[in-house]
């Protein structure tokens, strides 16, 4: 039986670690904006993008990837100066709708820049090769990746906790206003966390794309919106609710793509039900219930409206 | 007795010259049309604008019904378009034809056909018992949670639709094809020639209704209940307004019009698939939405006939090279198009907050002209 | 013996570890004018919000004439934190939401004036007749009930004829002046054709002369209308003109009740409002 589940929760816990990466950039900006910020999953996307075409022009991979991180980080930072600064005052709405203008932007630019072909990620070199364990074969990066997530959550936890910025972060997600009037410049503070919060969907994009190889201009959507849920589910605003709910939902979706064949294999279905359909859609239902019975998340804290 | 006649006299009164203006100009409109069609080959771009443009104009109006009307920021059009262009599809392809389109399951379990009025209301309706369904639980939640969880639900709905097992229905992730389309509409005669074109006038009616209701709705009693659900939520409740049950009002009645959009939109393109009804369709009425102005129906369809008009007309140049003499124009292949869209979008939606419209509608333009003319 | 409109018992609410209000309880009659006074944070709106169903009590109960309103006991997490006494006292939880509060005849007023914005004064007072609609939904948007459509309009029109705001029906809420803003909330209250009014601060933010006005309009309504009323307020020229009884919170205790003089004259108050010399 756990030979059967290996391989699925295998690639589980690396999606896993993934979405986690990418999960952290939208509870750390609507922590702060409480904006929901529907172009993250686009500049993951676009962090692929650039890998591709950067390799391509011949430059060495230990160049390329600190380049990737850099422009992506930059991409995010320009993305908030442009699109969200002028509408700081905007009703909710507006900022949110000139996310979604930025999603469409951003998809339509790489479309096309690629005409819509499929781009082949380089491979690179270590995280790319197969290793055995147990009954499953994998890559490496399965087996990376939830080590470097943890190891970067770490270092941006302390970040948070022990440095004046990581301070005045914590003070704008609690009361925006007031930490303006405190002398908390928010101007850099929103940008520092978007620049962290790409740089970081850049290093999942990645580890993300050495698995499935291709890129293309919706590549970042769905990953986009499980991280999201991933950040919901584990509180929004909670970087360690963030990581533990995209490890969670990671899990259940592999699982879930491969429930046919462990049901079948277990002897417990005589035939294939079409399961794997419901992968994405799982993590949707997923979403729903927990919006429901328990709306701020396993971590996330509880506010009231006041009348 | 004094009733009767305060009610005569409130009947009699004439109705106001903006009125009468855009009462005229939406019938010219629609003569126009019809003419357009009687005269134009019915191979132009034209009407390919002219009805996607209508269709986009319903389900857009049904969003701002929701979205700027009642506050509620809703992300799942594409799913009740889904629902109502499976429903139709589902229910009026013909019987001969039905084993050709569900090759894989024996001609599926469905073994009838409807006239398409009927299945157009059914198509709506069916898109607002998923509504009303879904809303019981989402409605509770406040903004950007409720526009996640219903892109959320638009992403099962299309799961759900696609799942094997359901092939019977829905054909799996295979298209349905083969239903009454907008061209059934004209009138020929014995030889299969086309003696009066209704292809484009055909939408253009349905449409109209729809809208006709949507709008009756905002200038009820009920529609002002849901403005003052956006104004100030916690003073409607206060004022005795059933939150739970207005909003459920709201999202029913657009996803019942979002749902008859969707049949129309498969009437249009002649075959639906369940793949094509993503999360960026609702992301692309939105933005419809917003150029038109947030709380103004005319807005909303204005900007859907433009939209429609630029992305699948106007902008096609942009695809291809263009020369200049010898000189070819930098920049122009396929897919600039969209770079230029984006672009203009993304300025519309940071510097011209308001849309074309803000929340005015179609008499207001009238009225502020005359307004100008007595100022003079 | 006059009867019992609104009556609050033991009624605590507590938020986390805070204690808004301990242990209230009053009463309101019917056709008096009943004050809430106290200083800033003593828990005065919060007291309004749990009669309007906003909030559920902690613990305690609200009856309106009779009938139980809202009810509750500490439950969940709130079981270890209750500070307040009374405990096991009250059993079922009974509540209401704030649109059924005001179909049973309770209307209240903002602190924060909170209009339509949007809307013309005539709409702002339409709105409060819809729940009086008899049509449902499909009637309403086909336009089948003209003639209850025009009743309520003539009706919103009288009281706005009645109370002397006619003239701007077709004005936009949000561009009144402060003071007609305030007036038209409590003649959209009215709208809703209550039994008691809750007024939440009706003089925030008016010169003694307007105050002395208002007093005189809250008089006016509360005649025509037949209303009890049951007001927040700080100024207190008008309170203690215009109540018949006035109860005092402070930290969300009630430190004294009784008639305007007895309140003027009683030491806590003072107290309260002026802090205590500590020798």
């Amino acid at each position: 039986m756990i030979s059967i589940v290996l391989p699925y929760l295998l690639s589980g816990i690396s999606v896993g670690g993934q979405y986690a990466l990418i999960a952290i950039g939208y509870t750390m900006v609507y922590g702060i904006l409480r904006l929901i910020n529907f172009a993250h999953g686009d500049v993951f996307m676009v962090a692929g993008i650039l890998m591709v075409y950067i390799t391509s022009s011949g430059v060495p991979l230990y160049i390329a990837i600190p380049l990737v991180l850099i422009a992506t980080a930059l991409i995010g930072f320009v993305i908030e100066r442009i699109a969200y600064k002028p509408l700081r005052s905007a009703p909710r709405m507006s900022i949110m709708i000139s996310a979604i203008g930025v999603s469409y932007t951003l998809q339509n630019l790489v479309l096309y820049i690629t005409g819509g072909l499929n781009q082949y990620y380089p491979t690179i070199p270590f995280i790319s090769e197969s290793v055995t364990i147990g009954t499953a074969t994998t890559k490496m990066v399965t087996i990376v990746t939830p080590i470097l997530t943890l190891v970067l959550v770490i270092a941006l936890v302390l970040l948070i906790n022990h440095t004046k910025i990581g301070m005045a972060m914590r003070a704008v997600s609690k009361d925006f206003e007031t930490s303006q009037l405190m002398g908390i410049k928010i101007n850099r503070v929103i940008s520092v966390t978007f620049v962290i919060g790409s740089f970081l969907a850049g290093v999942g994009s990645i580890l993300y794309f050495t698995n499935y190889t291709t890129v293309i201009q919706t590549s970042g959507a769905m990953p986009g919106l499980k991280a999201f849920v991933a950040a919901v589910f584990g509180g929004i605003g909670s970087i360690p609710g963030a990581v533990v709910g995209a490890f969670i939902i990671g899990i259940c979706e592999n699982i879930i793509k491969g429930l046919d064949i462990i049901l079948f294999k277990a002897g417990i279905t005589t035939q294939m039900l079409g399961l794997t359909t419901f992968s994405d859609a799982f993590t949707f239902a997923l979403l729903i219930v927990i919006l429901i019975v328990r709306p701020t998340g396993l971590f996330g804290e509880k506010t009231t409206d006041k009348v | 007795m004094i009733r009767t006649q305060t009610n005569k006299q409130t009947t009699m009164k004439r109705p106001s010259v903006p009125t009468v203006i855009t009462f005229f100009v939406i019938a010219a409109i629609y003569v126009g049309v019809f003419v357009l069609e009687q005269v134009v080959p019915s191979t132009s771009m034209l009407f390919t604008v002219l009805k996607k443009g209508a269709i986009y104009a319903l389900v857009a109006v049904s969003m701002n019904l929701l979205n700027g009307f009642t506050g509620l920021f809703s992300l799942g059009q594409a799913g009740f378009m889904l629902i109502g262009a499976y429903t139709y599809g589902i229910l009026t392809i013909p019987v001969a034809q039905r084993a050709a389109v569900y090759q894989y399951y024996d001609g599926g379990i469905v073994q009838f056909a409807m006239p398409v009025i009927p299945a157009l209301i059914l198509a709506g309706c069916f898109a607002a018992i998923f509504a009303f369904l879904i809303g019981l639980p989402v409605l509770r939640l406040k903004s950007d949670y409720l526009a996640i969880a219903t892109l959320g639900f638009a992403e099962i709905v299309r799961s759900i639709f696609q799942w094997d097992k359901l092939g019977a229905i829905t054909n799996g992730s295979n298209m349905l094809r083969l239903f009454p389309t907008f061209n059934d509409f004209n009138i020929k005669n014995a030889d299969g020639d086309v003696l009066i074109y209704f292809s484009t006038t055909m939408p253009f009616v349905v449409v109209g209704i729809c809208i006709a209701i949507i709008i009756a709705l905002i200038h009820s009693s009920y529609g002002r209940a849901l403005m003052s659900i956006r104004d100030d939520e916690v003073a409607a409740e206060a004022m005795g307004i059933n939150l739970a049950r207005h909003k459920q009002y709201a999202f029913c009645v657009s996803s019942f019009f979002a749902g008859i959009g969707g049949a129309l939109l498969a009437m249009y393109s002649n075959s639906v698939q369940a793949k094509s009804f993503t999360s960026a369709m609702t992301y692309e009425i939105l933005l419809i939405v917003v150029i038109g102005g947030i709380g103004s129906v005319t807005g909303s369809c204005m900007s859907a006939f433009l939209f429609v008009a630029c992305s699948e007309w106007w902008l096609r140049f942009l695809d291809q090279k263009q020369m200049i003499g010898t000189w070819q124009v930098p920049l122009l292949r396929n897919g600039f198009r969209l770079v230029v869209f984006s672009l203009i979008i993304m300025v519309v939606v940071l510097f011209f907050r308001q849309g074309i419209m803000g929340t005015r509608e179609l008499p207001d333009l009238f009225r502020r002209k005359k307004a100008k003319e007595a100022a003079k | 013996m006059s009867s019992t409109v609104l009556e609050l018992e033991n009624m605590t609410m507590q938020f986390g570890g805070v204690v808004a209000v301990d242990s209230l309880s009053m009463h309101v009659d019917k056709g008096e004018i009943v004050a809430l006074i106290g200083p800033n944070g003593a828990g005065k709106t919060t007291a309004f919000n749990v009669v309007t169903g906003v909030y559920a009590p902690t613990n305690g109960i609200v009856t309106l004439r009779g009938k139980t309103i809202a009810q509750g006991h500490p439950t969940g997490k709130m079981r270890k934190l209750y500070a307040g006494s009374y405990i096991g006292k009250y059993g079922k939880l009974i509540t209401n939401t704030p649109d059924k509060i005001a179909e049973m005849g309770i209307s209240r007023t903002f602190q924060n004036i909170r209009l339509f914005k949007n809307m013309t004064v005539l709409e702002n007072v339409l709105i409060a007749r819809h729940m009086r609609l008899e049509s449902g939904l499909l009637k309403a948007t086909f336009h089948l009930n003209q003639q209850e459509e025009r009743r309520i309009k003539q009706e919103s029109l009288d009281l706005l004829e009645m109370l002397g705001m006619v003239d701007l029906a077709n004005e936009n809420a949000s561009s009144l002046p402060y003071g007609k803003q305030r007036y038209l909330e409590i003649i959209r209250a009215i709208a809703t054709e209550p039994r008691l009014l809750l007024l939440d601060e009706p003089a925030a933010g008016m010169n003694p002369q307007e105050t002395d006005e208002l007093s005189q309009f809250i008089r006016d309504i509360k005649d025509k209308f037949k209303l009890t009323i049951f007001l927040i307020e700080h100024h207190m020229n008008l309170v203690m003109d215009i109540s018949d009884r006035i109860y005092v919170l402070d930290f969300g205790k009630l430190i004294a009740q009784g008639i305007p003089d007895e309140i003027q004259n009683n030491p806590a108050v003072i107290a309260a409002y002026l802090g205590v010399d500590e020798e």
